[in-house]
């Protein structure tokens, strides 16, 4: 990763190109960011950035947390995620990153956690198809067959039921439709996991690297 | 939200003129043909209004040579130059489907009286 921020999702629109074309795009809250610690090879054994990110209430923070801040020379901030930037000999501890790191045009990768769907069936986990919902059947929304009798079995990885979304997904190559320095606003073409108001990293893209 | 109004109100467009359903209404639209951009003129009964914001939309329907024809535009594209409302139509609802059964005498609108 060359550089990365941290941002919160606000939502999605669309804009127009000036040919007039719409495009959907995600409107992203990114920075102002804080470096919080530096990681490099000689003492952590690989290079990253630590960045903070977010406002938050001055007494929710515990002395330790406050310490760690007060150490970087920074107001403490909701989020602290780190970045695993190449060179974090080019960033400085307290230095603030902003939106204005992306331009239009390029392409980048967006991380988020996405929405929780709770305990959910095979229908929409893993996109089964449902029995008929009527004329007499009573097999509606099951899982069906767990597989063959000879094995006596059911074979590990078995598509079923269970726990769905709150997970970390990234989407790659979107592009960068937009850019407000001033409002620390960046518009991404497509959609971003997450709910609104969801914490996202956006990071330069690993297939626009080659 | 309103970081997102905020954003798209650098793009909505402000001098559109009231429209409705019923009404009659001239658009102008940007053309492009290779490099030469031109405007063409659609003009037709507003069938449909949906959306807000940047993504509202509106339906225009006109009979050319026997044939329905229906355009829907994006209401803050760049490609509409302007819009001119020939006729204020009095209807009762705001989607005018019934109008694609209907030709001729029967796909007339009433006026609206000025009030």
């Amino acid at each position: 990763m060359k550089k990365g921020i941290l941002g919160r999702k606000v939502g999605m629109t669309q804009l127009f190109t000036e040919q007039g074309l719409a495009v959907p795009v995600t409107v992203i809250e990114a920075g102002p960011c804080h470096v919080v610690q530096k990681k490099t090879v000689e003492k952590d054994g690989y290079s990253a950035i630590q960045v903070g990110f977010g406002e938050k209430r001055e007494r929710l923070f515990n002395k330790p947390v406050k310490g760690h801040f007060n150490k970087a020379g920074v107001r403490p901030l909701r989020f602290l995620r780190e970045l695993r930037v190449e060179d974090s000999d080019s960033y400085q501890v307290g230095q603030e990153i902003k939106a204005d790191l992306f331009s239009p045009g390029e392409k980048v990768d967006v991380v988020g956690t996405s929405k929780g769907r709770g305990f959910a069936g095979g229908i929409k986990r893993h996109g089964f198809h449902r029995g008929p919902m009527a004329h007499g059947s009573k097999y509606h929304r099951r899982p069906g067959s767990l597989g063959a009798k000879g094995p006596a079995r059911v074979f590990k990885g078995r598509k079923l039921p269970g726990h769905l979304g709150a997970e970390r997904v990234t989407v790659q190559n979107l592009e960068v439709v937009r850019v407000d320095a001033d409002r620390n606003l960046l518009a991404v073409k497509g959609a971003v996991p997450g709910p609104r108001g969801g914490l996202v990293i956006v990071r330069d893209s690993v297939k626009a690297r080659k | 939200m309103s970081l997102i109004q905020s954003l798209e109100k650098e793009q909505l467009k402000a001098d559109m003129p009231d429209f409705r359903p019923g009404d009659t209404v001239r658009v102008h639209v940007k053309v492009i043909e290779g490099s030469r951009e031109r405007i063409q003129v659609f003009e037709g009964v507003v069938i449909r209004r949906r959306g807000g914001g940047m993504g509202e939309t509106f339906t225009v329907r006109r009979v050319s040579y026997g044939v329905g024809v229906e355009r829907t535009f994006p209401l803050n594209s760049p490609r509409i130059d302007r819009i001119e409302v020939v006729r204020r139509g009095q209807v009762r609802r705001a989607r005018l489907y019934y109008l694609r059964k209907l030709r001729g005498k029967a796909a007339r609108i009433k006026e609206k009286v000025r009030r």
